[in-house]
């Protein structure tokens, strides 16, 4: 029978010809990662196994993003930690602030993930790297202590949902609304265990940083992994960031499929999730008048550089709305810097909006724009749970990064169309 | 290897939460834990439970956070297995990584009522209920991840494997 693409990629870090969904195996890691928050406790584990040294300190990356710059004496501690550990294990890949980014757009841009490689990180969001044809998954920390002692991973194999993509998504309409429009429609467990596998010729009309943003939410749908087929975009852009070598594996023609959804993309609309989970969808018409505090834009799944154009366009010469906060917050240093470059920081600080350092900041309720009981923000981040982003009692909406920007100008949810 | 158990049966998506409440995660001592097992879903499972005894419930066992305290809790408490349709994967891992065995299987699911007696061969995958005399069948584990629970976790496992 045939494998899927997230089998075969699997079966090869395994060592064998064939895997099945249900199989458990051992697998290679090309790659173990962790952040300020998930790499202490792992720290511990791994001091635990007795282990003294990783297995290969050019495939372990840390990157305190979280409460960095340091929030406050704990997270202090807890990256003093962290840095300790990385200078005496010799890691590479630690990125202090000044070079960090927020981890899922960091480590793409610096061309430490390809296309075939097996990816485990103590976060959630791992599976963002999935936008480059690689297996990638979020696990715990004594997973991540396992890890880098051992350099292997054991996996369950996954079935998998394929969604095939067909047609061209209109202007406003980004990854992040198609991601949701998907979540919305197969609820928040709905791809448990399995593989989203996006395949069909119409996601080669969309951007890699739209396929990073619809990776990045395959855990908001309880998914194993989510993992793109492979185009010459994607293969331009590995040449671009990363020695490493890459490899390809498109899925059988016979794989088997638990489900196979067929998605237009032109009929997509830009999308919100309304509080408190990521299914609770709405497209941009049925939203009603949603009076709102703050927006972000920003985080793992929008905090790109097409995001930052899509909000810069929009922004461009206007002003954010009055008694309304906007943050916005860059994934990486770099994507900073070409935000100054290309004149996008300049427009952002005349309307009137925050332009941060990269951190996660504000999307998991850290620092840098918590809520007061009852407030409401629009934000291109990927939870709306309760608590998220501060008090139980505020809000979060979800939206990309054109609905966010359309909404800063006017105070309320807004359709960039009507901007 | 064979257990044998009395069952404590639960419904669907039995989240982290209710196998242990967030107010006892200020210790990660397993007995301490185990004291607050299920507590705010069954409020008399700590009393009750005796070693061996076996959880089964339905599906999306152990959905929400991505506490390891969860497992632990359930093996400290005396659980020699835990069943169900399905897991959220992140407490699938985190149940093998601790030590904790669990199996899933639709039918022992369905049809096992709570307070059956019910045995099962884990190399086998075979589930009896000794109540109903019915059998079931689960996928056994496979051999690495059998030496895991057999090393007590995924720690000592890789202690031992370094
Ligand atoms: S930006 Fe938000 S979701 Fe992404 S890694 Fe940081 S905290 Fe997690």
């Amino acid at each position: 029978m045939g494998m899927t693409m997230t089998q075969k990629i699997l079966a090869a870090h395994a060592g064998l010809k064939e895997v099945k969904a249900g199989q458990f195996i051992e697998a290679e890691l090309d790659i173990v990662l962790g952040n300020d928050v998930t790499t202490p406790v792992a720290i511990k584990e791994f001091k635990k196994m007795g282990a003294t040294s990783v297995y290969d300190k050019n495939k372990v990356v840390i990157v305190p993003d979280h409460f960095t710059p340091n929030k406050d004496i704990k997270a202090a501690e807890q990256c003093k930690m962290v840095r300790e550990f990385s200078v005496d294990m010799d890691i590479e890949n630690y990125f202090e602030v000044g070079q960090m980014g927020i981890e899922h757009c960091l480590l793409p841009e610096k061309g430490l993930v390809v296309a075939g490689d097996v990816i485990i990180g103590a976060d959630s969001h791992t599976c963002t790297y999935g936008a480059l044809g690689a297996f990638s998954t979020g696990i715990g920390s004594t997973d991540m202590a396992a890890g880098m002692a051992r350099g292997k991973a054991w996996f369950k194999v996954p079935g998998a949902i394929k969604f095939e993509l067909v047609g061209k998504p209109k202007k406003w309409v980004s990854g992040k609304d198609i991601i949701l429009h998907i979540i919305g429609m197969i609820g928040v467990d709905g791809a448990l265990y399995k593989s989203m596998e996006f395949v069909g010729e119409g996601f080669e009309n969309l951007s890699m940083d739209d396929r990073f943003a619809m990776a990045n939410m395959a855990i908001e749908a309880g998914a194993k992994n989510g993992i793109f087929m492979v185009d010459e975009k994607t293969i331009k852009y590995i040449k671009a960031h990363s020695k490493k070598e890459y490899s390809l594996y498109n899925p059988d023609k016979d794989a088997e499929y638990d489900e196979t959804y067929v998605i237009d993309l032109s009929t997509i609309r830009p999308t919100v999730a309304f509080p408190h989970l990521p299914d609770n969808t709405r497209t941009i018409d049925e939203v009603g008048e949603v009076k709102i505090d703050q927006v972000v834009i920003g985080s793992c799944t929008n905090g790109r550089m097409e995001d930052m154009r899509i909000a810069a366009e929009i922004l461009k010469d206007k002003k954010v709305a009055k008694n309304l906060r906007v943050i916005i917050f860059p994934g990486t240093q770099n994507i900073y810097l070409q935000c100054i470059k290309e004149g996008i920081a300049e427009i952002f600080v005349k309307a009137g909006a925050v332009f941060s350092t990269p951190t996660c900041g504000p999307c998991l309720g850290g620092h840098m724009g918590i809520l007061a009981p009852g407030e409401r923000a629009i934000a291109t981040t990927n939870r709306n749970f309760v608590g998220r982003m501060g008090h139980p009692e505020s809000e979060v909406y979800l939206s990309g990064p054109a609905v966010a920007a359309a909404s800063a100008l006017t105070g309320y949810i807004t359709n960039p169309e009507k901007i | 290897m064979i257990t044998k158990g009395k069952v404590f049966k639960y419904g669907n998506n039995v989240d982290t939460d209710v196998i242990i409440p967030a107010r006892y995660l200020n210790t990660s001592d397993p007995d301490e834990l185990a004291k607050h097992c299920m507590e705010d879903i069954d409020k008399d499972f700590a009393k009750k439970v005796q070693e061996g005894d076996i959880i089964v419930a339905n599906k999306n066992f152990g959905c929400g956070s991505s506490r390891e305290h969860a497992p632990i809790a359930i093996k400290a408490s005396g659980i020699s297995c835990v069943i169900a349709s399905t897991y959220a994967r992140i407490f699938y891992r985190n149940a093998f990584n601790t030590g904790l065995p669990i199996l899933e299987c639709q039918e022992a699911s369905e049809k096992i009522k709570n307070g059956d007696e019910v045995e099962i061969n884990f190399i086998t995958g075979e589930i009896k209920n000794i109540t109903s005399n019915e059998v079931y069948h689960a996928q056994p584990f496979p051999e690495f991840i059998q030496k895991v629970i057999d090393s007590d976790g995924l720690v000592n496992y890789v202690k031992s494997n370094l």
